[in-house]
């Protein structure tokens, strides 16, 4: 399959890449959508304290499982805490641990594949044997261990969702590393006298970095679905810590008699996640029209 | 095909050995000793000592080792520290429950996915492809608790149609009725998958020649589709169906919580609740072998729907 990412581009200087990916993006209305939608929840996370009508601690006993009412937008939970103001609060937590592993699987995925197609031989060998085991790990099991053995900290967390997300990254940075590593500019830099990490950083790596934030997308996505399952499961922050894996676990006990307490955080990962797609969707679109043949 | 298949056997070997050196490695990194864990705070120095003998913890490292991948090999995974019975005893007792749930989710993932994706393709960019496209991505969006949450709430509170505990066995028709909900919640994920990689890689393959060949020499239209085409665009939809098997393995895991169904899902998370190590070691084995399994027979099926992978 990696082959079939492979794109053959010229080294093309970074700004024209993008520029003609900014084209490309903005003739997509869905990417768009989800574009905003997800600027709206970032937005709504980091002003959460001007936002959120209580304090999402807060507790009332009086105020017990109420429906949603004008003084409780999304009801109150079992401790009488406002579900909407515990919603909001909870999007910082999934969104700083989504975007922080992302952003690691995405840094050391590159290097990884970048080095293993710079490299080649049996290292390249090797690297991308286990990145082809890791990806074929079920990666919520291995997560699931990694936290329950490590303990649900916040760092544990991000570090378990990482280490499932890089074999991708790797992926997609090896081939075009070997793709351009053959051609004659690249020879040429080699006579000049530059390293491997100048020819690596400066002239390879804008190269595939429209792809890779492609994919960065996608997987942020994938990152905040499954912090949300560990959190469900009981392998998130600890309580009373808002997270929306968290609260559905703790709405999904009183299920039978207050479904909203679990299905309304659930709606609010559902949108999230829908949103990075739609944007992931269409910026692989405008990147590649190619790699839609990745699912 | 016979070198091709001697080949993939001996990586998925390969990868079975790598993961049983990382489940015994990190079970053995992990801070906190599981005869602590075991016997309590409260534990005598003495018995402490006595559990590490019984558990092989007294012996050295590499010894450890050597027996632990033995005994992985003849089958014997050793005892569960939280009920005593033999992992691997625990472990088939519920292993049917969730082969059969991800067999039939499966099952409905191709069955409804296959069609609706060539459908898709054939019909690019007119209607049907876009409800298709936006409703597959909005289907693989979907954590699988929260579906499963939804479907529970509308169909077994909501409506009485399903139990709210989906244990039941026995006759057919509470089988049915204890499968359904858990295997269409997983079903019309995997659909969503499956439609959107059988789109793309039929729009791959419908702008091919032999096609336009195919169609040129009058072949009907859905010959053309459902025999030439498709044929073609097996290849990639087996390989994202394997790839996404350790998905629905995961998901299979979040819906058998929600549904209260006995499998696989239920025994890791009551094992890391209780943190009975000799369980997990067991079940990363399980998981490990599914994944091996699964990798094999997606080479095999390769092999049979192109001839050209055989000299590969």
């Amino acid at each position: 399959m990696s082959d079939l990412a492979a794109p053959v581009a010229p080294p093309a200087p970074a700004s024209s890449a993008l520029q003609a990916t900014l084209r490309a993006f903005n003739t997509n209305k869905a990417s768009w959508i989800g574009l905003a939608i997800f600027l709206i929840v970032v937005a709504a996370a980091i002003f959460a304290p001007l936002i959120a009508p209580h304090d999402p601690l807060d507790q009332d006993v009086l105020d017990r499982l109420k429906p949603p009412s004008a003084e409780h937008l999304l009801g109150t939970d079992y401790y009488g805490r406002d579900t909407f103001s515990r919603l909001l609060y909870g999007a910082r937590i999934s969104l700083v641990i989504g975007v922080v592993s992302t952003l690691i699987a995405m840094a050391a995925g590159t290097l990884i594949g970048m080095l293993a197609g710079w490299r080649g031989g049996r290292f390249d060998t090797i690297t991308m044997q286990i990145m082809d085991m890791l990806l074929a790990f079920p990666s919520l099991i291995l997560g699931l261990i990694i936290v329950a053995m490590l303990g649900p900290s916040i760092e544990n967390i991000i570090a378990a969702i990482a280490l499932t997300s890089v074999p991708p990254f790797a992926r997609i940075a090896r081939a075009p590393t070997i793709a351009v590593k053959g051609r004659d500019f690249v020879e040429a830099c080699r006579s000049l006298g530059f390293s491997d990490t100048r020819i690596l950083a400066v002239h390879i790596l804008p190269n595939i970095f429209p792809e890779i934030l492609v994919m960065g997308s996608l997987w942020l996505a994938n990152a905040i679905r499954t912090e949300a399952s560990l959190a469900f499961i009981g392998l998130g922050l600890k309580p009373p810590t808002p997270t929306w894996g968290g609260m559905i676990r703790e709405g999904f006990e009183n299920i039978l008699d207050s479904a909203w307490l679990a299905i309304a955080p659930g709606v609010a990962i559902l949108v999230v996640v829908f949103a990075l797609n739609l944007l992931g969707d269409g910026l692989r679109d405008a990147v590649d029209p190619k790699l839609k043949n990745e699912a | 095909m016979t070198a091709f298949l001697v080949r993939r056997i001996g990586f998925a070997f390969v990868t079975l050995f790598a993961v049983l050196t990382l489940v015994f490695v990190i079970v053995r990194i992990v801070p906190g000793d599981p005869a602590q864990v075991i016997l309590g705070d409260q534990a005598s120095r003495e018995a402490i000592e006595a559990m590490h003998e019984r558990l092989g913890l007294n012996k050295p490292i590499v010894t450890q080792y050597a027996e632990f991948l033995g005994n992985a090999v003849k089958g014997d995974w050793g005892v569960s520290m939280v009920s005593g019975r033999p992992v691997m005893a625990e472990v088939l007792n519920v292993l049917p429950w969730t082969i059969e749930l991800t067999v039939v989710s499966l099952i409905i993932g191709v069955v409804l996915g296959v069609p609706l994706g060539v459908w898709a393709a054939v019909k690019r960019n007119r209607f049907f492809d876009y409800v298709a496209r936006i409703a597959s991505l909005l289907g693989l969006s979907f954590p699988a608790f929260v579906s499963a949450i939804i479907l529970l709430f509308l169909f077994a509170i909501e409506v009485h149609w399903f139990p709210v505990i989906s244990a039941r066995s026995g006759s057919l028709g509470a089988w049915a009725q204890s499968i359904t909900l858990p295997a269409i919640n997983l079903g019309l994920i995997s659909a969503a998958y499956i439609t959107r990689v059988t789109r793309s890689a039929m729009l791959e393959v419908l702008s091919e020649d032999y096609v336009r060949t195919a169609r040129a020499k009058g072949v009907p239209s859905g010959s053309v589709v459902w025999r030439h085409a498709l044929r073609n665009a097996l290849i990639p939809i087996i390989t994202v169906v394997g790839l996404y098997l350790s998905i629905l393995i995961g998901n299979s895991v979040l819906t058998e919580i929600v549904f209260s169904r006995p499998g696989l899902g239920k025994l890791i998370v009551g094992a890391l609740n209780q943190r009975d190590y000799t369980m997990l070691q067991g079940m990363m084995v399980i998981y490990t072998l599914a994944v091996v399994v699964v990798n094999l027979l997606v080479d095999i099926a390769y092999g049979f729907v192109d001839p050209r992978v055989k000299l590969g």
